[in-house]
């Protein structure tokens, strides 16, 4: 379980502090798709990070399975962020790296056995579809290709917690659908609690069963995808349902 | 012509081939020290700039401040100032030898700038996703810096190499060795100009050999 006790994230730049985040009240149990919904510049990004704490949250506390990790710092810090696996909107893989060993890396930085390490890459190359291209470049990669690699890559560590940012975004309609296909498996299969940040309600709709909806910095609404989709409250909610109308 | 060449090598043969021999050594031996002191300062100026892995902001920028008073030292008054230094270490301050320990230092900031330059080509998502799988900055440094722009890295080498090859031609003015003091000594105290292009046709060589063999590496390894 996830939870996110009056977070709120400042940036300091030279024109001033910026609110990324404003008291962000938020549990996720295990099991979850939960959709995190919003539109550019809502937050949703920052707030994903501060689950795994590439961001620092300003004030408030996360809580990862009960236990307060919002100050862990060193080895305590890099093993945390081991059990929590993350895909990226632009894949972020690792280009001079082979496609099996983007997905070593998190074994690598562990200190895996080789052996160990490679067979649970190729397992998971299987899991994801990519078997036979274990040997290849991600530039010899498609699109949705190369987020099959990077699934399989976040992975890897066995987490609890798959954290997606924006992770279809850059992918056409038809590959969208796959991937998040994909990521409902993975889900259902290996029981990873899954957060997804979007800015599509497609998304949210396809694949999360619960949903918290971020306007400025703030969460303005929450439930299941069905209470909020029968009877949204946020004026943004509305917007963004009509999105979807005008999509279909 | 044909016997005006054979006598041209006939005479001074021997002296391009310790020449480019010497030129060689020194530049080899100064790039690698340049490299052993410039990528720590450019691995130790990325992580503290400010929204990297340890930014310190007060040390980014002294060791920027260093780099670039560095780099603003002409080669040739830096020569002259070193001299006390290389003395130091070497012994002298002429041959090969003496000019190792000038153009050393004088491609460290270069190098430095060089080398940092290559590791902010890389996709900061990269990084990101570094520390996402937890990790650490040393490891982040080594897999994910140097390993992901290595093709860089090496193009770079071959910038650093092919500029101290023109510093090494310099350092001849001092009594360094190599083929600029060949042509010093011959092109322009004897007006052998003969001599003083044969150099140059030496070093053009020199220039486009290092220059195809780092384009080939970097074609090579890079997997882009």
């Amino acid at each position: 379980m996830i939870e996110l006790r009056g977070l709120g994230k400042t940036f300091r730049s030279k024109s001033g502090a910026h609110g990324a985040l404003k008291d962000i009240n938020l549990v996720i149990d295990d099991g979850d798709i939960f959709g995190i919904i919003g539109l550019s510049g809502a937050g949703k990004s920052t707030l994903v990070r501060c689950i795994n704490l590439l961001e620092k949250p300003t004030v408030g506390q996360v809580f990862i399975d009960g236990v307060d990790v919002t100050d862990f710092s060193g080895r305590a810090l890099l093993d945390l962020r081991a059990r929590i696996g993350m895909i990226f909107q632009d894949f972020s893989l690792f280009s001079q790296r082979t496609v099996l060993q983007n997905v070593l890396f998190p074994l690598e930085v562990r200190h895996d056995s080789r052996a160990d390490a490679v067979r649970r890459a190729q397992e998971l190359l299987d899991l994801v579809g990519l078997k036979d291209m274990q040997d290849r470049y991600p530039a010899q990669l498609s699109g949705g290709q190369q987020q099959r690699v990077s699934i399989a890559r976040a992975l890897a560590n066995h987490p609890d917690y798959l954290l997606c940012d924006e992770a279809t975004s850059a992918l056409d309609s038809v590959t969208t659908i796959s991937i998040l296909g994909l990521i409902k498996q993975i889900n259902r299969e290996l029981g990873v609690t899954v957060i997804v940040i979007t800015h599509a309600m497609t998304v949210v709709e396809a694949i999360c069963n619960k949903v918290a909806v971020m306007d400025d910095s703030r969460i303005v609404e929450t439930g299941t995808v069905a209470s909020v989709f029968s009877a949204p409250q946020a004026a943004i909610t509305h917007e963004l349902l009509k999105a979807v109308g005008a999509d279909a | 012509m044909l016997e005006y060449l054979t006598d041209f090598f006939g005479n001074y043969g021997s002296l391009f081939v310790q020449g480019t021999i010497d030129t060689l050594l020194m530049v080899t031996a100064s790039t690698l020290i340049a490299y052993l002191f410039g990528i720590p300062i450019a691995m130790l100026t990325k992580v503290t700039e400010p929204g990297s892995l340890w930014p310190q902001p007060a040390l980014n920028a002294i060791l920027g401040w260093i780099i670039n008073m560095g780099r603003s030292i002409p080669f040739i008054i830096l020569m002259v100032l070193v001299i006390p230094l290389t003395r130091f270490l070497t012994g002298t301050t002429i041959g090969v030898v003496g000019a190792i320990v000038p153009l050393g230092i004088a491609a460290i900031p270069f190098v430095a700038r060089m080398v940092e330059s290559s590791f902010s080509e890389l996709n900061p998502g990269v990084i990101e996703a570094g520390r996402a799988f937890g990790a650490s900055t040393f490891q982040i440094i080594t897999k994910l810096y140097v390993r992901e722009s290595l093709p860089s890295l090496v193009r770079g080498a071959a910038i650093t190499y092919i500029t101290l090859i023109g510093y090494s031609a310099m350092a001849g003015a001092i009594g360094a060795g190599g083929l600029g003091d060949i042509a010093i000594r011959f092109g322009y105290y004897r007006y052998k100009t003969d001599v003083l292009i044969a150099t140059v046709i030496i070093l053009i060589i020199l220039v486009q050999i290092v220059q195809s063999i780092s384009d080939l590496i970097a074609r090579k390894i890079d997997k882009r």
